[in-house]
């Protein structure tokens, strides 16, 4: 199987480019995974409720027209860091006994121009990968369109990674 | 109760309760909040072409799988049987620069103005949701991460990368909201 040279296992190439990996060792049956579906479910619902799957909202995000998306961004962020900060100093375990690894990520050029990119995306679609589900679910079947170019815009990314800085 | 929960949800409420699916996914199975890396396993399970970046054992990552599937399902609970009651309250100048642009719809979540299966064929309309979703798949995986994987989760993680990238996201953002959409919109 063609590889790159820096990536010899399966972990490694899971990895690349990727914040959220699954970090368990475990194993467990396929229908345990319907626990993430329940957590997707709420994730949905906030999205939602919480209007920032709006297109509208995004463009008023973006001309500093409200506070709406900094407020929910910004204290989701200081809620999540004082949730990891809490689960590292108190060496909180999952439900199973495993220990948290939170391993960092190294920096590259990626996050520079991949960011930028994805930005020009995301006022224009006026929704990132999360929305895009939530807003499929709200009926807005037209967005499986932008689904489906977002699908294709990772794989060209596959495609030319190795020609790509980083 | 119930009131409240079919009006829209403030950010102080709603911040917060984004925040905490970062502890609830680490604490149920040592999952990062992340979502950009969907795609990415669709591509894998379904066109690898023998891509090296498509190469890995995807089925590792189902939860991924599992987790984006239950926000679209979350968005059809939220809109059928937790629905607002009106249009979203916006800020009159962007209503008023939209409508200079003859965007006049604001009763729906997105501008179906603009966002319909007719629109495809407009170069408006290919721009903003073919061209648009394709940068969306493109940077997030070039980037490592979107709004979730690294603005929510990396910086949670006080990842100095995932502030470079939000930096970024938002740049891009101001730039093609401000200099470039009124452009494509007219």
């Amino acid at each position: 199987m063609l590889r790159k040279k820096e990536t010899n296992t399966d972990f490694e190439t899971r990895s690349l480019d990727a914040v959220c990996i699954n970090e368990s060792k475990l194993k467990h049956p396929w229908w345990y995974h319907f626990k993430y579906f329940f957590t997707g479910i709420l994730f949905g619902i906030i999205l939602t409720k919480s209007e920032v799957i709006s297109w509208f909202r995004i463009q008023e995000m973006f001309r500093l027209q409200s506070f709406h998306m900094y407020g929910v961004i910004g204290s989701a962020v200081v809620t999540g860091a004082v949730s990891v900060f809490l689960i590292k100093k108190f060496r909180i375990k999952t439900i199973y006994g495993e220990a948290i690894d939170l391993q960092a990520k190294s920096f590259n050029k990626g996050q520079v121009i991949g960011g930028l990119l994805f930005g020009f995306g995301w006022a224009m679609t006026g929704a990132c990968p999360g929305p895009l589900f939530a807003l499929i679910g709200n009926g807005a079947l037209i967005i499986t369109v932008s689904l489906i170019s977002a699908i294709a815009g990772t794989w060209v990314y596959g495609l030319l990674r190795d020609k790509l800085p980083h | 109760m119930m009131e409240w929960l079919h009006k829209p949800w403030p950010w102080y409420v709603a911040g917060p309760m984004i925040g905490l699916m970062v502890p609830l996914l680490l604490l149920t199975g040592n999952k990062r909040l992340g979502i950009s890396s969907s795609l990415r396993h669709i591509c894998a399970a379904c066109f690898p072409a023998k891509i090296p970046f498509f190469q890995y054992d995807w089925k590792k990552e189902t939860w991924n799988l599992f987790f984006a599937a239950g926000i679209l399902a979350g968005g059809f609970i939220a809109a059928n049987w937790l629905s607002p009651a009106g249009p979203i309250q916006l800020n009159p100048a962007l209503t008023t620069a939209l409508e200079q642009k003859g965007i006049h719809d604001f009763s729906h979540i997105y501008p179906v103005e603009i966002f319909n299966w007719p629109a495809l064929t407009s170069l408006r309309g290919f721009l903003l949701m073919v061209v648009g979703g394709f940068l969306v798949g493109f940077g997030t995986r070039y980037a490592g991460g979107c709004t979730s994987g690294h603005s929510i989760m990396g910086l949670s993680m006080l990842q100095w990368p995932s502030l470079v990238a939000t930096c970024c996201f938002m740049a891009g953002g101001f730039i093609m909201s401000n200099l470039v959409l009124p452009y494509i919109l007219k």
